[in-house]
């Protein structure tokens, strides 16, 4: 599969975990280890934050031996204000200087709040951060955050743990067309066929999490979803049919007038 | 704007009793069916006399709710008796004015002794209790403890009496995550009975007390009926308004319910048939997870081994454990002066490893300090 290259990094698999809801570290480990992903998010709020996380950390500290990269983020924050000194916590904590950016003040349905994100991505670009802004399918938001530096947008597919699928799909179809940066699928995202739409329809990526972890087998899962970004990817990359809304007969009725 | 007292009104306790005695058969199962979100009329239907006979189907779709959403965890917190001196009198509480009981307040060394003990079990969020004495636990007294406990804890939850707004902004801005206050009942007739003497006995003020903590920008904010002082189901369905009125306020606020039932405390007679039963207080969890995905349901060590090892499964998403309910009862003193009888007196490594082989991930951490620098 062709690599994804994010800043200074490059993914030979297009799926990313979320560390969540999981049962227990190790089943969350050996979901990320089946489903083949490179990088796991973790809330910040999540973990402890002393220098020696890296090492001490239930959660954080497998991944780190299992070479996955780890993508901190700002859940919890409410303002950019907040946000920005999350993931400056994040970096110390972390040796990191990725930040999955969240600032979602809505406590009913996680949404994103769009102007915090944006004041929030051009500060921390600014302070050298690699910022990756979880955001609604806003396609001028995302062309904003694009512009300020942001190395990837991260439009919901629906709200967050919804599994609702590509709610969002016409507009997330305009902000695929109009980015130069990856733009990651996150949230919203229910089975691995919603993978698949997404991957078919141009996405770079997708973050899943309440999806494998509270699936029954969350290994098998994470399997299953690993086998679904590559198949939209490879569709997406072969050229998709084109769908119409009426019979196209495979042997052309008008033929004898040529 | 929606009024608070319009919701919660005079005539309101004697319209919900008359509805809730009511319920037919037929409007728990189209509550039961229904796809969306749920209204105050399907909570009342499926915490009927009705509805308890479907206790298995309320059951099985608040387990799925609740993975859902909350996957397969459970919080773990601890209760930090700060002082059991009041001002109140409350005829079901151990703590009230008129018992004539030992009141100690913990010192600055003895808040930290108790910290470094909690500490040294896992616990990284706390909830902070008082009873209600103005004068000597007021708003400074606690803004003090605060800030001796933020390097031992993530989240700080407080119980402790009513507050002003401004007091309220004060404790928020020196690193209160959560406010519980329970309404203890909301029949206006009944609370006045059991508040006899204090600031408690202002019901408003005490009603109100959730629009303040929204006002001063507080995190979360915990809601309970004592159940057990009237009509469990008529308290649960205000309890219920009282909370879909707040998420409509205040939609960044997170909340949390509590299930605090009455259990026998030093010196004081209850009703027991106004008692709940376990599957009713069971049946009660599963109908708020389905009125609202989010919410924090939250169980104390009030209730027994048998009826905590299970009721996670059915929406609880946030334990105590190992609970000691009186001032310095981890460390200083032998368990008495105790607001209320505890249940489940297990230690917190067998709360952790009971959950833990129920294949669940006890939680110990979920916010940081850092959420409150501003």
């Amino acid at each position: 599969m062709h690599p994804l290259i994010i800043a200074d990094h490059t993914f030979h698999n297009r799926l990313i975990l979320g560390s969540g809801k999981y049962a227990s570290a190790e089943l969350m480990i050996a979901s990320v280890l089946a489903s083949g992903s490179e990088m796991v998010t973790i809330a910040l709020k999540r973990i402890v934050t002393q220098q020696d996380a890296i090492t001490s950390d239930h959660l954080i500290a497998p991944l780190v031996r299992a070479g996955v990269k780890l993508l901190p983020n700002t859940s919890g924050a409410r303002t950019a204000k907040e946000a920005v000194l999350a993931a400056e916590l994040a970096r110390q904590a972390l040796q990191t200087n990725w930040i999955k950016l969240e600032i979602h003040p809505d406590q009913n349905y996680l949404l994103p709040d769009p102007i915090e994100t944006l004041i929030a991505a051009e500060e921390l670009v600014k302070k050298g951060f690699v910022v990756l802004p979880y955001v609604h399918a806003d396609p001028p938001l995302c062309k904003r955050l694009e512009n300020c530096g942001c190395a990837v947008v991260m439009p919901l597919a629906s709200p967050i743990g919804s599994n609702k699928g590509m709610q969002m799909r016409d507009m997330i179809a305009i902000i695929i067309e109009q980015s130069n940066i990856p733009v990651i699928i996150d949230a919203g995202i229910g089975k691995p066929s919603h993978a698949t739409e997404a991957m078919e329809i141009g996405a770079s990526a997708v973050l899943v999490n309440t999806a494998v972890a509270t699936a029954n087998d969350p290994i098998e899962m994470g399997k299953a979803f690993d086998m679904a970004v590559k198949a939209g990817f490879i569709a997406n990359s072969a050229g998709p049919a084109i769908s119409y809304s009426n019979a196209q007969a495979s042997s052309p009725l008008t033929e004898f007038l040529m | 704007m929606i009024n608070l007292n319009d919701i919660i009104s005079k005539n309101s306790w004697a319209y919900w009793e008359d509805y809730v005695h009511n319920v037919s058969r037929h409007d728990v199962e189209t509550s039961l069916n229904i796809t969306g979100k749920h209204s105050i009329q399907d909570f009342a239907n499926l915490i009927s006399a009705s509805g308890e006979q479907f206790i298995n189907n309320l059951a099985a779709a608040a387990n799925q709710k609740t993975i859902q959403r909350f996957g397969r965890t459970v919080q773990l917190y601890a209760p930090m008796y700060l002082s059991n001196e009041c001002q109140n009198i409350c005829t079901y509480c151990g703590f009230s004015f008129d018992h004539k009981i030992q009141r100690k307040t913990l010192t600055d060394s003895e808040i930290i002794q108790e910290a470094e003990f909690l500490k040294l079990q896992g616990f990284d969020h706390i909830l902070l209790v008082t009873g209600e004495a103005n004068k000597t636990v007021g708003t400074n007294y606690i803004a003090n403890a605060v800030k001796l406990l933020q390097p031992y804890f993530s989240q700080i939850a407080i119980e402790i009496q009513p507050l002003d707004t401004d007091e309220y902004k004060l404790l928020v801005a020196s690193g209160v995550h959560t406010v519980l206050v329970y309404q203890e009942t909301y029949n206006r007739n009944t609370y006045k009975e059991y508040h006899t003497k204090g600031k408690k006995s202002n019901y408003q003020y005490r009603l109100e007390t959730a629009d303040r903590l929204g006002e001063a920008g507080i995190h979360k904010i915990g809601l309970g009926a004592l159940l057990g002082l009237d009509d469990w189901r008529v308290d649960s369905i205000h309890c219920a308004l009282h909370f879909l009125y707040l998420r409509q306020k205040f939609p960044c606020v997170k909340f949390s319910i509590s299930f605090p039932r009455l259990r026998p405390a030093v010196g004081v007679k209850h009703d027991e048939n106004k008692f709940m039963t376990d599957v009713q207080l069971a049946q009660l969890i599963a109908t708020y997870r389905l009125l609202d995905i989010n919410l924090e349901l939250s169980i104390s060590t009030r209730e027994a081994k048998k009826f905590r090892d299970n009721i996670f499964k059915l929406g609880i998403t946030s334990m105590s454990a190992g609970s000691k309910t009186n001032p310095g009862g981890y460390t200083l003193l032998e368990q008495e002066l105790e607001q209320f009888e505890i249940d489940d007196d297990r230690s917190v490594q067998e709360i952790y490893d009971m959950l833990t082989i129920a294949g669940y991930e006890p939680v110990w951490k979920d916010w940081d300090q850092i959420f409150h620098i501003n």
